[in-house]
C-alpha cells in the first residue's frame, strides 16, 4: 500500500541474533533459539504412539479396522499407509506433514512408518520432527475366514428340515428364499438329504434363528432336542449338541385335498374337495366349485394334519372342447377366477373314444375351446383316502381342472437357455444316489423354473439374475406367443456373482 | 558485572525495579532477597529505595527516569511521591505527569542524554520529559513495536533492543542515541528486553532464566566488564598519587 501511494519505505534487512542457548548467530525466530537447541529443549513427539499393535488376518491378508471392518491392503501400499496412520492416537495434537514406509522383512510381522510432524512450541515457533512408528502385526483370523476354516463336523446345532412328499419342489423354493434373505449365512455345512435338507451351525443361537426364519415362510412344526456331549461338574459347564427337527406340511400348491369333516365344518362347511392355491406360513385353500377361499395357519393345520388326496404329479392333460361362463371374473385373494361349465376330454383319449366330461371349473377366464389344461382325473382315480369315506353322500366330480397347460407351445422352446438364472446354496449331496434319481431331480427343477415363469406371485419373493450366456434370438421373440416368461426388468444385474462364487468355493 | 536474580520466583526483574546512575527503586516484596541483591551491589554507591507506585509493585513499568529526574504517572499517591522525594538525592527532580498513557516505563526508554518515546504521547508530556530528564526526545518504534520502553534497555554506554529489529533500524536508533546497539534477548529467548533486565552504566540485573550467552551479550554491549563504580575514582586517585609522587 505504501508503495502504491508512492511513499518512501526503508528496506528492512533481517539481522542476526545469537541463539540464547548455544550462542551461534541465527535469524531471529519466535523462540529466539536455534533449531538444534529448540529440538533438545522440547520433544514434540512426546505422548505420540511409537508402538502400535494391529490385527491381521493371515488367510485373506486383511487388517482389522476396529470395531469390525477388515481392510484389504498390500504391504507398502497407499491403503496400508492410510490405515496405519489412522490407527495412531493423539495425532490431533500435531500436524502430520509426511509419512512413508521403512522397509522391513515381509515375514517379520513388523511394519515401520516414518512420520514427519509439526507442532507449535514456545510462543509460536513451529518445530518439525521425524520419528518412526513400529506396528506389530498380530495374527488373528477374521470372522469369515474362521467360518471357512471351521471344522464342519464340529457342529453344535443341526436343523433337519423335512417334507414328506415325493418331490423336492418345496425345497427348490425354500432354497431361493434362504438365499435371498441370506438366512443360512452362519451355516457351516448344508447337506441334502432324502426328503429334506440338513443345516449345521456352530452356535445354538444361529440354529434357532434359522428355525425362526423357516417358521415365517412355511407351515412347519418343529421340536428340538439336546444331547449331552461332555460336562465339567467343577465349573458347572455342560456341552450339548442341539438338534432341531422341522417338518414342513406335505400340502403343496396345486394339491387336491379332501378336508376332514371336522375341518370342513369348522371352516363353515367349506369344501370338502378343495385345491391348495398358495402356501406361505399359512395354507390357502380354494373351493373350485364355489370360489370360496380359506386360510389355515400352521397351528390350525397341524392340529388335524390331513394329507392331500392327489398331488401335482398326478395331473392329467385335458383338451377343452367347450367353455360356458357361469359367473363373471372375480378376484379372490389376489388371483382371478371365473366359474364356468366346460366340456373336456383327456388328451390320451382324444381320437380313441368319445369320452367327454361336462364339468365345472374355476378357470373359465383362462380357457377357451381348443386349449389344453391340467387337471385331476377323479373319474379314473383310485382314491383310498380315509377322509373321503367319512363324508356321507359326497359325489365326486369327474375332473377338477387346476391350470392351463402351455406344454404345446413350450415344446418349441425346449432346450433353449432361459434369459435368467438362479443362485444355488452350496449343498453337499450324497453320492449314493443313482442316475434315475438325478434325472428326476433335474426334471423337477425344470418344472420349478417353469412354475416361476408362470406365476409372478412366486417370483415376487425370490431373486432372479440375468443370465449373461443368454442371447435372445429374434425368431424366438416373434414366435413366443402367449407363453409366460419373466420380464427383463424383474431380473437383477448380478454384478457380484462371480466374486461370491469364488468365496463359496474358497 | 551483570547479576542474575528473581523477584518472588518471577524472572521479569525489570518490571519490579528501576535502576539509574543516581538511584535504584525496588518493589516491596514478600521477602528481602530481591532488595538485598540490589543492596549488596549498589549500597555504597547509590541509594536503593523500596517503594510502590500507585499502590502496585510493577514500578519499573510505571515510572521512567535517569540521573537527572524521575517521572511518575498521575495515579501515584501523594505519600508515595513524598516518600520518593525524601529518599532520592536532592539533585534528582521527581515529577508527577498528567499523561493518559500511565505506564511510563513502557512508553519511554531513556539514558542520561536521549529518550525514545511512544509515538502517541502528549506534546506537554514530551516537553516535561525534555525538561525534567534533561534529554533530547525522539518519537520512535522498535521493530514495529510502539512500546519502546518495553523492547529496549539503554545506558550511556550501549543498548539492547528487540531481536527482530532490522539492521536499518539499528543504524538509525544508534545514530539517534549515539551509543552502540545490538539486537538480543534476555530470559532464555524473551524479546521483552526491559521487562527481563534493568541496567545503568556499570551494572545490570537480569532475570535468572538468562543464559550465559545472553549474559555475555549484555556485558559486552553495555561494557560492564571494565566499568566499575570505583573506576572513575580509581583513575582520579591514580593521578592524585602520581602528583603526590
Amino acid at each position: 500500500m505504501a508503495e502504491e501511494a508512492g511513499m518512501f519505505t526503508v528496506q528492512q534487512t533481517v539481522g542476526s541474533v545469537l541463539c540464547c542457548k548455544c550462542g551461534i548467530p541465527m535469524a531471529p525466530n519466535a523462540a529466539n533459539m536455534c533449531v538444534k537447541c529448540l529440538r533438545s529443549e522440547v520433544d514434540i513427539t512426546e505422548g505420540l504412539q511409537k508402538h502400535v499393535i494391529i490385527i491381521h488376518c493371515p488367510e485373506c491378508d486383511t487388517y482389522l479396522q476396529p470395531p469390525r471392518t477388515w481392510i484389504k491392503a498390500q504391504l507398502e501400499s497407499k491403503e496400508l499407509l492410510t490405515f496405519c496412520v489412522k490407527r495412531l492416537k493423539n495425532m490431533n495434537r500435531v500436524r502430520l506433514v509426511h509419512a512413508e514406509f521403512v522397509w522391513t522383512e515381509p515375514h517379520s510381522k513388523r511394519i515401520k512408518v516414518r512420520l514427519r510432524v509439526q507442532k507449535e512450541v514456545l510462543n509460536g515457533a513451529i518445530l518439525e520432527q521425524a520419528y518412526v512408528v513400529e506396528y506389530v502385526q498380530q495374527e488373528h483370523m477374521c470372522e469369515s475366514c474362521s467360518r471357512v476354516q471351521a471344522n464342519p463336523d464340529q457342529w453344535v446345532a443341526a436343523v433337519q428340515l423335512r417334507q414328506h412328499v415325493s418331490h423336492r419342489r418345496t425345497f427348490f423354493y425354500l432354497e431361493q428364499l434362504i438365499l435371498k434373505h441370506n438366512a443360512a449365512a452362519h451355516a457351516i455345512k448344508i447337506k441334502q438329504m432324502d426328503q429334506g435338507i440338513d443345516f449345521f451351525f456352530a452356535n445354538r443361537s444361529h440354529g434357532m434363528k434359522f428355525v425362526e426364519f423357516i417358521c415365517k415362510v412355511a407351515p412347519v412344526r418343529s421340536r428340538n432336542d439336546k444331547q449331552l456331549v461332555s460336562q465339567d461338574t467343577k465349573s458347572n459347564n455342560y456341552n450339548y449338541k442341539y438338534t432341531f427337527s422341522v417338518e414342513i406340511s406335505p400340502i403343496c400348491r396345486e394339491d387336491l385335498i379332501c378336508l376332514p369333516p371336522k375341518v370342513a365344518l369348522s371352516l363353515g362347511n367349506f369344501g370338502p374337495l378343495v385345491i391348495c392355491s398358495k402356501v406361505t406360513n399359512s395354507i390357502a385353500l380354494l373351493d373350485p366349485f364355489t370360489l370360496r377361499q380359506c386360510f389355515l395357519d400352521a397351528e390350525q393345520y397341524w392340529r388335524t394334519s390331513f394329507k392331500s388326496l392327489l398331488t401335482s404329479r398326478q395331473l392329467v392333460e385335458y383338451i377343452v372342447l367347450d367353455v360356458e361362463l357361469v359367473s363373471s371374473e372375480v378376484n379372490i385373494g389376489g388371483s382371478r377366477c371365473a366359474l364356468a361349465d366346460a366340456q373336456v376330454a383327456r388328451v390320451s383319449d382324444f381320437g380313441k373314444n368319445d369320452l367327454i366330461f361336462s364339468i365345472r371349473t374355476h378357470l373359465g377366464h383362462l380357457l377357451s375351446p381348443g386349449d389344453y389344461a391340467l387337471g385331476y382325473d377323479l373319474y379314473s382315480a383310485n382314491a383310498n383316502d380315509m377322509e373321503l369315506d367319512k363324508h356321507k353322500g359326497l359325489v365326486l366330480p369327474e375332473v377338477i381342472l387346476i391350470k392351463k397347460s402351455y406344454e404345446e407351445k413350450r415344446q418349441r422352446k425346449r432346450g433353449k437357455p432361459r434369459s435368467w438364472k438362479l443362485k444355488s446354496l452350496n449343498m453337499e449331496v450324497d453320492d449314493t444316489r443313482n442316475r434315475a434319481d438325478e434325472e428326476k431331480v433335474n426334471n423337477e427343477y425344470e418344472e420349478f423354473l417353469r412354475d416361476l415363469e408362470e406365476n409372478p406371485d412366486i417370483r415376487f419373493n425370490i431373486s432372479l439374475y440375468r443370465n449373461r450366456d443368454y442371447q435372445p434370438s429374434e425368431v424366438a421373440s416373434v414366435t413366443d406367443g402367449d407363453v409366460p416368461s419373466v420380464p427383463l426388468e424383474e431380473l437383477l444385474a448380478d454384478l457380484d456373482l462371480s466374486d461370491e462364487e469364488m468365496e463359496d468355493t474358497a | 558485572m551483570a547479576t542474575r536474580l528473581q523477584f518472588e520466583n518471577n524472572c521479569e526483574v525489570g518490571v519490579f525495579s528501576k535502576l539509574t546512575n543516581a538511584y535504584c527503586l525496588v518493589a516491596i516484596g514478600g521477602s528481602e532477597n530481591f532488595y538485598s541483591a540490589f543492596e549488596t551491589e549498589l549500597a555504597d554507591v547509590i541509594p536503593v529505595v523500596k517503594t510502590s507506585i500507585a499502590g502496585t509493585r510493577i514500578i519499573g513499568r510505571l515510572c521512567a527516569g535517569n540521573k537527572n529526574g524521575l517521572l511518575v504517572p498521575h495515579n501515584t499517591t501523594d505519600q508515595e511521591l513524598q516518600h520518593l522525594r525524601n529518599s532520592l538525592p536532592d539533585q534528582v527532580v521527581v515529577q508527577r505527569i498528567e499523561e493518559r498513557l500511565s505506564a511510563l516505563g513502557n512508553c519511554i526508554a531513556c539514558n542520561d542524554h536521549v529518550a525514545l518515546t511512544h509515538t502517541d504521547l502528549d506534546k506537554e508530556t514530551e516537553e516535561i520529559i525534555a525538561d525534567v530528564l534533561g534529554v533530547e526526545v525522539f518519537r520512535q518504534t522498535i521493530a514495529g513495536n510502539i512500546l519502546v520502553g518495553s523492547y529496549c534497555a539503554l545506558s550511556n554506554r550501549g543498548g539492547l533492543v528487540h531481536p527482530h529489529t532490522s539492521i536499518e533500524d539499528l543504524d538509525e536508533l544508534s545514530t539517534l542515541l549515539q551509543v552502540p546497539l545490538v539486537a538480543g534477548t534476555v530470559n532464555r529467548g524473551s524479546e521483552v528486553i526491559a521487562a527481563g533486565m534493568t541496567v545503568n552504566d556499570w551494572t545490570a540485573f537480569c532475570g535468572s532464566d538468562t543464559t550465559a550467552t545472553e549474559l555475555s551479550v549484555i556485558e559486552s554491549v553495555f561494557k560492564l566488564r571494565e566499568a566499575q563504580p570505583s573506576a572513575i575514582v580509581d583513575e582520579m586517585r591514580k593521578s592524585l598519587i602520581d602528583s603526590y609522587v
